[in-house]
């Protein structure tokens, strides 16, 4: 990547680090938050923004190399954005389902 | 300039591989059937963002198609979980 411009370079490294970010922040809160419903929300966030800023990172980056606007990724942006929503519905409503049983960590 | 953005995709690609690493503790800990099952999708979201973030440090056009399958299965796969937890039985009569 030695000829890459500085219009993509500089966008492409701003929004891999605002992923990197949001990714780890997600995956924290799964981690630490205690109960289950609170534990929905945080991979969300890495799930649609940081997918977001990883897929126009990288757009950026292969048309800024190929020299013409490369629009796959918009392909798998599309996909999240529409499956991400019935994933967690479901998942959701299996843990309403399921609530008698165990949902708080023994700590 | 370039210097610039290998650093972010460093950066990037460590902050996805703690993601993952979080998402597994939470698989193998989670208390519940359900807290495994949102880890396990987080933990694909996360691998195929890697994949991606690995795409733009190769500026190989492979790497796409490895996310976009990662994606489909990955859907399917919690799809089938969520709905084996919800009703015990993945494909009804």
């Amino acid at each position: 990547m030695s000829e890459l411009p500085a219009w993509a370079a500089v966008p492409a490294a701003i929004l891999l680090v605002a992923a990197g970010l949001l990714a780890a922040i997600g995956a924290l809160g799964l981690a630490r938050l205690p109960e289950f419903f609170m534990r929905m929300h945080p991979p969300a966030m890495s799930s649609t923004l940081g997918a977001g800023c990883v897929l126009l990172a990288s757009m950026l980056v292969s048309s800024a190399v190929e020299g013409r606007p490369v629009l796959h990724a918009l392909l798998i942006t599309l996909f999240l954005v529409i499956t991400s929503p019935v994933t967690a519905m479901l998942l959701a409503r299996a843990a309403v389902y399921r609530r008698g049983r165990r949902t708080r960590e023994p700590s | 300039m370039n210097e610039l953005l290998g650093f972010a995709v460093t950066f990037a690609s460590v902050c996805f591989a703690l993601a993952m690493l979080l998402a597994a503790i939470r698989m193998f800990r989670g208390p519940a059937a359900q807290d495994r099952v949102l880890a396990l999708d987080a933990l694909y979201m996360n691998g195929l963002l890697l994949l991606l973030v690995l795409g733009v440090r190769s500026l190989s056009s492979a790497y796409f198609d490895m996310a976009l399958l990662i994606a489909l299965f990955g859907f399917v796969g919690t799809v089938a979980l969520a709905k084996f937890l919800l009703r015990g039985e993945v494909v009804e009569p």
